[in-house]
């Protein structure tokens, strides 16, 4: 519904922004790396201090901040490898849940 | 200063880091558990300098199985931490308790404090248990949360590096905060990223600063 269309939006951009802070927290970027992250910047797997464990309190930070619950069987490297794939994957678990 | 403490338990004294200048106001500050503990060393012993630069006393014992201890983890468990936590705040006459994220459920409940970013029992094992299943998975093995953890009650579990004995994982996995009169403190008080989150230990001397005016203005 076109009612709906803004809040969408708004729900889209709060998803991105929290998952870039999230990853700044976790990489300990600065404002202008968070902002060049794109579509295709690698994460698990590309970057090597990204071990599990970080990438574990990454996706507990997540659930905390967006109110979503990720099961084991959702993580894959397909959703881990990218920063576009992660988005993609949190994005729609929002809007599922 | 680094000194020992008489550690209740089995591996005798235990190491403890103190700021002691016989001042009135004594802080106990119990350090973060686990993988966290590593990441915010750093960091609690800034906040420990910057206490002191405020004419307060604080002290970080370690509790056996953690830090320099040489007593086996698989041996310990939450119970006698958090004997060893009322041990402590007696041992060195604290007036005030400073907790550390999961540190928050050693709290001996008798002194006022501070719980910085408090983490419960579940939230410690969730992050454990979904860090073991990634490197099982990545090492071909499929294992998931609710098994392992069933698993971990009965035998003991590795878990982020550390052995973890049965009851060491049954009693996390039913921890609550103690009642206390202490308050909880959210990182937003503190502001920047955590830095128990980063995935290489780092240090910020804002937020280190922040925590100590935040305990000193509780303190009086």
């Amino acid at each position: 519904m076109a009612t709906n269309l803004p809040v969408k939006i708004d729900k889209a951009e709060e998803t991105e922004a929290v998952l870039r802070q999230v990853l700044a927290d976790v990489l300990g970027l600065a404002p202008e790396q968070v902002a060049e992250l794109d579509e295709d910047s690698g994460l698990f797997g590309h970057l090597p201090e990204l071990d599990s464990m970080a990438v574990a309190g990454l996706l507990t930070e997540i659930e905390d901040r967006l109110d979503i619950l990720i099961e084991d069987d959702d993580v894959d490297g397909e959703m881990l490898e990218t920063f576009g794939g992660l988005l993609a994957f949190v994005t729609d678990k929002r809007q599922t849940d | 200063m680094l000194g020992t403490w008489p550690c209740p338990g089995d591996a005798g004294p235990e190491l403890a880091l103190s700021c002691d200048s016989g001042s009135d106001t004594r802080i106990l500050i119990l350090p973060a558990l686990f993988e966290e503990g590593n990441k915010l060393r750093h960091f609690t012993v800034e906040v420990m300098r910057a206490l002191k630069q405020r004419g307060i006393d604080s002290f970080l014992p370690d509790f056996s199985g953690c830090n320099e201890s040489i007593a086996p983890m698989a041996a310990q468990t939450l119970v006698a931490w958090q004997e060893q936590a009322r041990a402590a705040a007696e041992h060195f006459g604290a007036t005030f308790i400073l907790t550390v994220r999961a540190s928050a459920l050693l709290d001996p409940g008798n002194i006022a404090g501070l719980r910085y970013a408090p983490l419960d029992g579940a939230g410690v094992l969730k992050s454990m248990l979904r860090a073991r299943v990634m490197s099982d998975r990545e090492a071909g093995i499929n294992s998931d949360r609710e098994a392992l953890l069933e698993d971990g009650k009965r035998n003991g579990l590795r878990l982020g590096g550390y052995e973890l004995g049965a009851q060491m994982i049954t009693q996390l996995a039913e921890a609550e905060f103690p009642h206390s009169a202490a308050t909880s403190l959210a990182q937003s008080a503190i502001g920047g990223g955590a830095l128990w989150l980063r995935a290489e230990p780092s240090h910020d001397a804002e937020q280190a600063e922040k925590l100590a005016a935040i305990v000193s203005e509780a303190v009086g």
